[in-house]
């Protein structure tokens, strides 16, 4: 049997707790492509469940939409409060709603939007999920010759992947309005100017992409924090600590694959 | 030496469940260490033993739930330990299982959980679903709480809740892990029919973990002391109860067993 190995001490410490938190980085992400694998393989087989499918875009979509229109709106209203101050020193003030437009559909929304649903929509998947696993809920669902990760991981996921794009459309159009409505409303700016140049500059493609990188952090997020709730252990405490650790894990994700999203599509 | 002991009192029929030195750890922790028993179609097990002699932990070996580290759990002639997922998820359909602490569906009403399993794999009507849902609330005592959720009963109400769910597809074999503790004795004499009749109705296998020496004696056909994460001692109820076994002793007696005699036996 497996004897206990005594941890080391002195100038090997640090070492033995650098080799933990890579074990303990390696474990989280084989879990996480463990769970995104599955969750495909399940997606195509029977039965499939179309009511728990658009229960959950009723959660994650409709239920989103107050948090990202007012994140959107301010973001899109300070973007344009900052770029007119700056854009003001050298006399460009005229280009601030193709920036405001940009930084929108390209990056802001996107983005926020995918951090504001792992917020809210993320952690609840793990605190539920995890729930039931601590109450064996879970092993009654394979007691009941029902794969779990097709009853509760595939409808989520797939609701997530579905609805951060509509999301993020939102995000975008919100967004731009608070820019517009910063501008004329504070600054005076020639409202159909402002619109104008908005959308000079703008290609489908910011649009888009930005859409394919919301889609992706829709997935990012949900298997992030099924994959926590799935593998919860230690009760009640163990449900907080996947709860919190599925929102800052996710987040990263977020931000880390954003770099090379942004790299790609582009 | 208790190995020998394990097999007595079963008839020679093939076993349906076969379980060969099954071995299983948490971490440093030993759960299991060499579990051998054989379980007969249209046989009822009990299964008894101090808290953490490892019953649950064998109970969820026997549907799949957790695999051994050693050892092999065959059920029907198909190795759990071996098999596909998708072979192992199709032999689920053919059990019923309950928990401790029932593990209902939050988020479900109390008939949204009974009927969890028939919506799932079979095509029943709406009405005869919602009839068969009345009539295991009937068999577990606890008409007309079809549209409860769970949070609204009582600990012993969400056992019994979770019993009438394992046995709503009326599976073959049925694994209950401590469906009677915390219940009053009538309530306890309800679930003891209810395995009665489903073994001689539908000729069901059934393991039931219980510290009820009572409930043993009435719905079992033999009794298993768990001790350590091995079978101790297995045989008929009445050859169990007269057992010499200094442990099974202190046990039925209610005592505190003297560990001295552990060496000796």
């Amino acid at each position: 049997m497996v004897e206990a190995t005594p941890r080391p001490s002195g100038p090997m410490a640090w070492l033995d707790s650098f080799g933990q938190f890579i074990i303990q980085v390696l474990d989280d992400l084989g879990r996480f492509f463990y769970i995104m694998a599955s969750s495909v393989q399940w997606t195509f087989r029977r039965p499939f469940d179309g009511g728990e499918l658009v229960r959950q875009m009723v959660r994650v979509g409709w239920d989103s939409v107050p948090v990202v229109f007012l994140t959107c709106l301010f973001t899109g209203m300070v973007l344009a409060l900052q770029t007119f101050r700056g854009f003001e020193r050298f006399h460009a003030e005229g280009f601030v709603g193709s920036v405001v437009a940009l930084s929108l559909t390209r990056e802001l929304a996107p983005v926020l939007t995918g951090l504001m649903v792992a917020g809210r929509v993320g952690s609840a998947m793990a605190a539920e999920i995890g729930t039931m696993r601590v109450t064996e809920q879970i092993d009654a669902l394979y007691a009941m010759a029902t794969e779990p990760i097709q009853y509760l991981v595939v409808p989520r996921v797939n609701a997530s992947i579905l609805m951060l794009p509509f999301l993020t459309i939102l995000g975008d159009a919100v967004g731009i309005a608070g820019g517009w409505l910063v501008s004329v409303g504070l600054f005076g700016a020639n409202p159909f100017l402002y619109m104008d140049r908005t959308f000079q500059f703008l290609e489908i493609n910011d649009v888009t992409s930005g859409l394919i990188k919301a889609a992706f952090f829709g997935l990012i997020l949900s298997t992030t924090g099924c994959a926590k709730g799935f593998y919860t252990s230690g009760g009640a405490e163990g449900v907080g600590r996947s709860t919190t650790s599925a929102v800052v894990t996710a987040s990263l994700y977020i931000l880390l694959s954003d770099f090379f999203l942004t790299k790609v599509l582009f | 030496m208790a190995g020998a002991a394990i097999n007595q009192g079963r008839d020679s029929a093939e076993p349906l469940i076969s379980v060969i030195g099954l071995y299983k750890a948490f971490g440093e922790k030993k759960v299991l260490n060499g579990v051998d028993l054989e379980i007969a179609r249209g046989e009822s097990l009990m299964l008894v033993g101090g808290s953490g002699a490892g019953k649950s932990v064998f109970i969820k070996h026997l549907i799949g739930l957790l695999q051994p580290d050693a050892g092999h759990v065959v059920v029907d002639g198909v190795d759990l330990t071996l098999a596909p997922p998708e072979i192992v998820l199709e032999l689920r359909k053919r059990f019923g299982m309950s928990f401790q602490e029932g593990a209902l569906f939050d988020s479900m009403t109390v008939a949204e959980n009974i009927s969890f399993p028939i919506r799932r794999h079979t095509s029943k009507s709406a009405e005869q679903v919602s009839a068969r849902v009345r009539e295991c609330l009937e068999l577990v005592r606890l008409p007309g709480i079809e549209n409860k959720m769970p949070s609204e009963l009582s600990g012993g109400m969400r056992r019994r809740v979770g019993f009438a769910r394992a046995i709503a597809l009326e599976p073959e074999i049925l694994l209950f892990d401590e469906p009677t503790t915390g219940l009053d004795p009538i309530n306890t004499a309800a679930i003891g029919n209810v395995i009665n009749q489903l073994r001689t109705e539908l000729g069901v296998t059934a393991v039931t973990i219980t510290h009820d020496m009572n409930l043993a004696t009435k719905i079992a056909d033999r009794v298993a002391m768990m001790r350590r994460g091995r079978i101790l001692l297995a045989d008929v109820p009445e050859r169990f109860l007269k057992s010499k076994n200094w442990f099974v002793r202190a046990f039925l007696d209610g005592e505190v067993p003297d560990e001295t005699q552990e060496e000796k036996s």
